[in-house]
């Protein structure tokens, strides 16, 4: 019996070796070699300008500023997502059913299209001339310079990663059942103290699971940035693209800044999950 | 007594659907009442009404002297045991039961004490630190009985809580249930459709339907004089029969005057006439009121049940003694065994037991319908 689910497993430890194993193993392999394939610590120190002749690290020229920007737009659009897609979340999963269909469908749509075209058309709603200047221009405001701004490239984030926000937690939300919430105003809850002690312990799993799908592709995203952002400041995604397809091509660094990039996403996420006391009743969403 | 909640000329609608129409209802302090009616009468709304959950279209709610149509729930004094429970999947036993008091900011050692009282009192002590999703059906029900009784309630609502039950379980939760009401001198206003439950509970039973309250009154008056041919036939099993009022103490059907107990008829008013099963004599067939011919036997038990047909009428009688189909029979009735009531719109709806049989039995049965509603 054993034996035979070991087997049926067989293809799912093909695909996890191939695109997850070995591409790992390489990042790897390329951020501790050098070009003879000889074993390095240059490739990471070179992330933090460490001269180890010298022993002294020199900030401006590391991209430690790069990797600590790229986590400060991630953190932002995730609570920015976070506090747009909860309350719309939670009224999709009380409406009726009919328009909770709806609703779930106009949220994934654009999921729907690539993300380089939702891009562009962010590009050009914020631009100089743009629908948005042209509407505040109607009553004498702007126009606003939000292209090429940090500003910019939060709302693109935002947009592009909304609906990773909205769907988990839709789908723990809608399991919050109409009597739980009756049941706790029949014990003298008002509607704050419903939220506090029903709705918001309920839907925890939600959150984080949305945080998780919102923050790890913001912060180590690409082209999103210098779309939006202008070139002033890349972010991390930026660099590492840089590295392998730029001018001046640098496999080990780019693998290192990979390394370090994944290192720090995991301790973001080991910190958010501390987060989750409460394993004692059935989680529901998606897990990553 | 005093009258804890009245109920005025309520009305409430949904959809253009009328649910309740004009429902008037008066709850002594310390009674059992159950609202009791087949699914869609209206006596889960009417409960509802009570708890706040609806806000009734027309019509009037009273606590005591109090005007409450627009208090919203949490601050009713009032709690609901629901019928799936509704207990808090997030957290464990101790603080299910501890909600109400933790909302209202009661002191920790208050609610540790409250907490163990009413865990004593439903038997789950040393349930405290356990998950709800790990507990049986009946435990939970315990949880959701000691988490309303937490909060000191003057009125508990029940929603047919013991529906999810199991027959045996049931029974048990029932005797529990109403030694629970009578220790704590509460008002309990419970809602079910299992006639049975409503009978073996209930100090008044309030018999509904089409959104109208069909009676009030105690077990044993809705059982003994039913006021209706609704009320006669969903409480119990009936031979509801076409009559005459001929004068007072006197009805007649099937040709045939019988002396009765009922009087303040119209003269020659016509009635429905309600026999139950087990208050007819047979008797020899020459010195029965009424001479039929056995059409079924069923052995019950305790009891056979037996269709005799009288002149096309099938009655059914249950009877400690075997008689063999095709055999004729006489039928002898007491005066106080027959109840007459007034004509009423159900009148006509609930002939006879012509098309009686075990199959039928069955659909009838709660455990059937309970699966059913499910």
């Amino acid at each position: 019996m054993k034996k035979k689910t070991t087997a049926l497993a067989a293809p799912f430890g093909i695909w996890m070796a191939i695109f997850t194993i070995v591409p790992i193993a390489m990042v790897l392999w390329f951020a501790f070699t050098d070009a003879n394939g000889q074993f390095t610590l240059a490739n990471v120190q070179e992330i933090f300008a460490f001269d180890p002749s010298k022993g002294e690290t020199l900030w401006e020229d590391s991209f430690v500023s790069t990797i600590l920007y790229s986590l400060w737009l991630g953190f932002l659009t995730t609570v920015i997502s976070l506090i747009i897609a909860y309350p719309l979340a939670f009224s999709i999963s009380r409406a009726t059913e009919r328009v909770q269909l709806t609703m779930v469908m106009l949220v994934m749509l654009p999921m729907w299209m690539n993300f380089l075209l939702r891009t562009q058309a962010i590009k050009s709603l914020l631009s100089e001339s743009g629908l948005l200047n042209q509407f505040i221009g109607l009553f004498g405001f702007g126009p606003l310079e939000i292209l090429n701004t940090d500003a910019a490239i939060v709302i693109g984030l935002v947009y592009d990663f909304l609906p990773y926000m909205i769907l988990p937690l839709y789908s723990v939300m809608v399991k919050i059942g109409k009597s739980e919430i009756e049941a706790a105003q029949d014990l003298g809850a008002n509607t704050f103290s419903v939220f506090r002690r029903v709705v918001l312990p309920l839907s925890v799993p939600g959150i984080l699971n949305g945080i998780t799908m919102v923050f790890v592709p913001s912060v180590s995203t690409f082209v999103i940035s210098t779309l939006l952002g202008g070139s002033k400041r890349m972010m991390i995604g930026d660099v590492i693209e840089s590295m392998f397809v730029g001018e001046a091509p640098n496999m080990g660094v780019g693998s290192a800044l990979s390394l370090v990039l994944m290192v720090l996403i995991f301790l973001c996420m080991a910190c958010t999950r501390l987060v989750d006391k409460s394993d004692d009743y059935e989680k529901g969403g998606l897990t990553l | 007594m005093k009258d804890i909640i009245t109920l005025k000329d309520i009305a409430v609608s949904f959809d253009g659907e009328t649910i309740l129409d004009g429902l008037d209802l008066s709850i002594h302090d310390g009674e059992f009442v159950t609202l009791l009616g087949p699914s869609g009468c209206g006596k889960t709304t009417t409960l509802r009404i009570i708890g706040g959950f609806i806000t009734p279209d027309r019509g009037d709610v009273f606590f005591g002297d109090q005007r409450v149509n627009k208090v919203p729930p949490h601050k009713r004094r009032v709690n609901t045991i629901f019928q799936r429970y509704a207990l808090f999947p997030h957290l464990n036993v101790y603080e299910n039961v501890a909600f109400g008091m933790r909302v209202q900011k009661k002191s920790k050692a208050e609610i540790a004490e409250t907490v163990e009282k009413m865990l004593a009192l439903v038997n789950l002590k040393g349930f405290e630190k356990r998950a709800v999703s790990t507990l049986s059906g009946g435990q939970q029900q315990r949880v959701a009985i000691a988490r309303a009784l937490a909060n000191n309630p003057r009125v508990l609502l029940l929603d047919e809580p013991l529906a999810a039950l199991d027959l045996k379980l049931r029974k048990d939760m029932q005797v529990e249930l109403k030694n629970i009401q009578k220790s704590l001198g509460i008002t309990f206003v419970y809602v079910t459709h299992d006639q049975e439950e409503a009978l073996s509970m209930s100090d008044t039973v309030v018999v509904m339907d089409g959104g109208r309250i069909q009676q009030i009154g105690t077990p044993t008056d809705i059982y003994n004089e039913p006021q209706n041919a609704f009320v006669a036939d969903f409480i119990g099993e009936s031979n509801i029969l076409d009559g005459i009022m001929r004068e007072d103490y006197l009805v007649e059907f099937f040709g045939k005057t019988f002396r009765c107990v009922d009087c303040g008829f119209g003269k020659d008013e016509p009635v429905d006439v309600v026999v139950r099963p087990e208050d007819i004599d047979i008797v020899e067939p020459e010195k029965g009121d009424l001479i039929g011919r056995v059409t079924n036997i069923t052995f019950k038990g305790v009891h056979y049940e037996i269709i005799v047909d009288v002149k096309g009428f099938k009655w059914m009688i249950q009877t400690t003694d075997f008689h063999a189909v095709d055999s004729v029979i006489g039928i002898m009735i007491d005066p106080q065994e027959i109840q007459v009531m007034k004509k009423s719109e159900y009148s006509g709806m609930y002939g006879d037991y012509s098309s009686f049989s075990e199959e039928f039995d069955e659909l009838a049965d709660p455990e059937a319908e309970n699966g059913a509603a499910q």
